[in-house]
């Protein structure tokens, strides 16, 4: 069960940097990005295509995955989140379930519906930490994605640009009037938002098996965590992907794994009834 | 504008005369997806509760009517019943965890779609209920049983469910039920204050929707020959639901109806041209990318816009 | 006779009495007036009146019916009706479809209840613009929507949060007609209002409240030079200061 335990921390980096960016979009724009799963979907099968086409191997092109998405997440908020801002919610919701459409089954057609996983020499090693296994995969991933999580406190918290985005996720009204461009802070948001899932995928995709429906487990743990952790808080989103990955992981020693996704939505919906506000949230959607 | 309706239906009554074989499928489809998304556009529409898991209602709909009729041998036409009333039940359930927990927008979609997940997931893990791969029905053409020989009568009962959907929708527009709905869906709180008991009248509207969307289920069992969780239960459905009703107009009565004419025969044309296996995937591409449109340039939907462009053309001020 | 008494009413927001032990009463056909400075508590005071708020303490009764617990629905179909500060219209409905939706509550069948909005939109003078939609209308004409609607659930005691805010002196004058017309037609009513001059006109009864407490009671013209009162508003200084 201590292997469950540690499996289940180290995982957690990922859940974090996934949950981070999911909270972050929500923060500052008030959007829910339902497509936040796909896109992840999107990073792991570029990390595919750089690994096979140009044998990179994904803990080192993560960087570009996250890059890539970046841009993506910058292109759909310019392009059409950006028109929506002053519509009603549930036209926001359809627009990203739109959005999410289209990357999931853009995948399937381009990649088919059969599972994938990348290749990669650390894929298989392991080493022993005192009583438990340690997959140096999941190790190094952890240590990327805490990293990550690190250097992008440390953007919002010590940067122009990220004091900038945090201004404007406070009081948008503000912003604008000290003249803040705030569309394309809301396109740097979203796409950082969007470089975080896609530097998460690149660095799972040799641990996790993907096919282009795996995009809504991935939107639905996203949403576990950033519910639990709360909305808009970004401390709340790091504890809440360990916490989340923990009681995954634990519950998969316990559970039959194809019951895995029944305790991913009760969870879910436990969590909906009890914590909308969350255990670090400030505001409500 | 009641003319232009009657004539319509009378002529879609007389159509199967003139149908070919193909046609009179698509014609089935339209209406099967058109009486589908009218009882969606109750709580969806109507009241705006935006649920993406109606499919958890086909399912139940489904599945409780084919087991009765292959475990009790009971007539599907008195399944189809109890099917929707325990689709209903389960409408019942999420209605009041959704409303009594204040469950709004984005939260109320996830709890709808978390349902239908796990449905789909439990049904799969079912072996009494057939497990992944489902159910089959062997045929019998026997009308008891729900089927016929004959395509036509198919066509005739898709039409009925699609015709008794709508009319009650319209039953509800104009009477204080409708009414409510369309305030809570503009402003909930500005109509509790106006004495409007918001709780009730959603879950009014979400056992209402529920229940006709149960009843579909059986059709769509018996009209295929075989369930699986992961059609009957899965998001896919659920999309084909929605979409629609949002892009013919949702919350208005001949939206869906308009939504399905335009999209069944466009999702059978690209089914046709875009070939078999994972170019499945293809249409719902399609689906997204207008989702995308709708929302940026048609918000409303089809149906106002021609409403209003019609008006224009006949020179009345609305 | 009292339509409303309240005793003891006490709201706390986290370590903040917004609201702490007020007692209030309103007489039937009376027009009483809510006033104090900014953050007294008076907005408070009516969510708490009106069921969107939760009391932590204290009662409610409401023509012999206690309403504490209760639903807004509900509490509006006993016969008490508001206004919001923002005003809130239904904003794809027309004026007339805003304000049949308050009727509804008066008249459970539409057809009657939208006879009866017809008659309410004419009373407050918006029958030209019944057909107008609510999102398109001025802000005059917002307020009195707001107004009409709230009439329309045929209330005994109506609940008016600042109608006056952002209006012209002209709208005002308005407003204030149709205030008293509303009153004289045997509506109770409490308002909430900062344009002082439109509250002594009105008001027949004045009680001021200053973080969360009454702190002054009676007529216009005793309230107008009570030192509490200047106090409140205008700090200490200005009760030696102000002339008599």
């Amino acid at each position: 069960m201590l292997q469950g335990v540690v499996s289940g921390l180290l995982f957690g980096g990922v859940y974090s940097l996934m949950a981070v960016g999911l909270t972050l979009i929500f923060g500052v724009m008030r959007v829910v990005n339902f497509a936040h799963g796909d896109m992840m979907v999107w990073g792991m099968y570029l990390a595919y295509v750089l690994a096979t086409r140009a044998g990179i191997d994904p803990y080192a092109s993560f960087l570009v995955c996250a890059a890539a998405l970046f841009a993506l997440g910058f292109v759909v908020q310019r392009g059409l989140v950006d028109r929506i801002v002053d519509a009603p919610h549930e036209m926001q919701i359809l627009l990203m379930l739109g959005v999410a459409l289209v990357l999931e089954n853009v995948a399937l057609v381009a990649f088919g519906p059969e599972p994938t996983r990348v290749r990669s020499p650390l894929a298989s090693a392991t080493l022993w930490l005192g009583p438990v296994f340690v997959d140096v995969a999941r190790l190094v991933t952890f240590l990327v994605a805490v990293a990550l999580t690190t250097a992008l406190w440390a953007f919002l918290f010590r940067t122009d640009l990220g004091r900038t985005i945090r201004a404007a996720a406070d009081n948008t009204y503000g912003a604008l009037v000290v003249g803040t461009d705030v569309r394309r802070v809301y396109a740097v948001a979203f796409g950082v938002g969007a470089a975080c899932v896609g530097a998460a995928g690149a660095l799972v995709s040799p641990i996790l098996p993907f096919q282009p429906p795996t995009g809504l487990s991935l939107s639905v743990a996203s949403f576990n965590i950033v519910i639990i952790g709360g909305m808009g808080s970004l401390l709340g989103a790091f504890v809440g992907g360990l916490l989340v990955s923990l009681a995954e992981s634990l519950g998969a020693v316990f559970l039959k794994p194809s019951l895995k996704e029944l305790f991913s939505f009760s969870l879910l919906i436990v969590i909906l009834l009890i914590r909308p506000a969350g255990l670090f949230g400030r505001r409500s959607a | 504008m009641k003319w232009v309706l009657v004539a319509g239906v009378l002529a879609l009554l007389a159509l199967p005369a003139v149908l070919s074989s193909y046609a009179l499928t698509l014609f089935i489809l339209i209406f099967f997806y058109g009486f589908l998304g009218q009882a969606w556009n109750i709580v969806g529409g109507y009241a705006g509760q935006l649920s993406a898991g109606h499919a958890a209602f086909v399912g139940v709909g489904g599945y409780t009517a084919t087991m009765l009729s292959i475990e009790l041998g009971l007539t599907p036409w008195v399944g189809m019943l109890i099917g929707g009333v325990l689709a209903a039940l389960l409408g019942a359930i999420i209605g009041y965890l959704g409303f009594r927990f204040g469950l709004r927008g984005f939260y109320f979609v996830l709890l709808t779609v978390a349902f239908a997940e796990i449905c789909r997931v439990a049904v799969s893990n079912i072996d009494a209920l057939g497990g992944p791969l489902g159910l089959y029905i062997t045929f019998t053409g026997n009308p008891r049983q729900f089927q016929f020989q004959d395509g036509r009568v198919y066509y005739y009962i898709a039409l009925a469910l699609m015709l008794v959907a709508t009319l009650t929708a319209w039953a509800i527009e104009r009477r204080r039920f409708g009414i409510y709905l369309a305030a809570i869906r503009e402003d909930e709180a500005a109509a509790e204050a106006l004495g409007v008991n918001a709780f009730k009248y959603k879950m009014l509207a979400m056992v209402v929707s529920s229940f006709l969307t149960g009843l579909g289920g059986t059709f769509y069992a018996f009209y295929l020959f075989s369930l699986q969780p992961n059609t009957l239960f899965g998001i896919p459905l659920s999309v084909e639901i929605i979409i629609r009703p949002i892009v013919g107009g949702a919350g208005t009565l001949l939206g869906p109806i308009l939504g399905s004419f335009i999209l069944t025969p466009l999702a059978e044309i690209s089914r046709l041209y875009l070939g078999q296996g994972g170019l499945h995937g293809a249409h719902l591409i399609a689906y997204g990318v207008l989702l995308i449109g709708v929302v940026l340039f048609l918000p409303e939907g089809a149906y106002p816009r021609l409403r209003r462009a019609l008006a224009r053309r006949s020179g009345q001020t609305r | 006779m009292s339509l409303l008494v309240a005793r003891g009413l006490s709201k706390r927001f986290g370590g903040l009495h917004a609201v702490a032990r007020l007692d209030m009463e309103i007489a039937r056909g009376e027009m009483l007036g809510l006033i104090g400075p900014n953050g007294a508590g008076k907005t408070t005071v009516f969510n708490l009146l009106s069921g969107f708020l939760v009391l932590d303490a204290g009662d409610i009764v409401l023509d012999g019916h206690s309403i504490v617990g209760l639903p807004p629905h509900a509490i509006c179909r006993l016969g008490l009706a508001r206004t919001f500060q923002i005003v809130r219209p239904f904003p794809r409905m027309t004026v007339l479809e805003n304000v049949r939706v308050g009727a509804l509550a008066r008249c459970p069948r539409a057809p009657e209840a939208l006879a009866r909005a017809r008659e309410v939109v004419a009373r407050v003078g918006l029958g030209p613009r019944e057909r107008v939609a609510a999102g398109a209308l001025t802000l005059a004409d917002r307020k009195r929507l707001e107004l009409a609607r709230a009439l329309a659930t045929g209330p005994a005691l109506l609940l008016l949060d600042e109608v006056m805010a952002g209006l012209n002196p002209t709208e005002i004058e308005t407003i204030i007609q149709l205030i008293r017309a509303i009153h004289a037609s045997g509506v109770s009513i409490l308002l909430i209002e900062h344009n002082m001059r439109a509250v002594m006109a009105l008001s027949q009864r004045i009680v001021v409240l200053s973080f969360g407490e009454r702190i002054a009671e009676g007529a216009p013209a005793e309230i107008a030079h009570h030192p509490k009162v200047v106090e409140a508003y205008l700090g200490e200084e200005y009760v030696r200061a102000a002339p008599a």
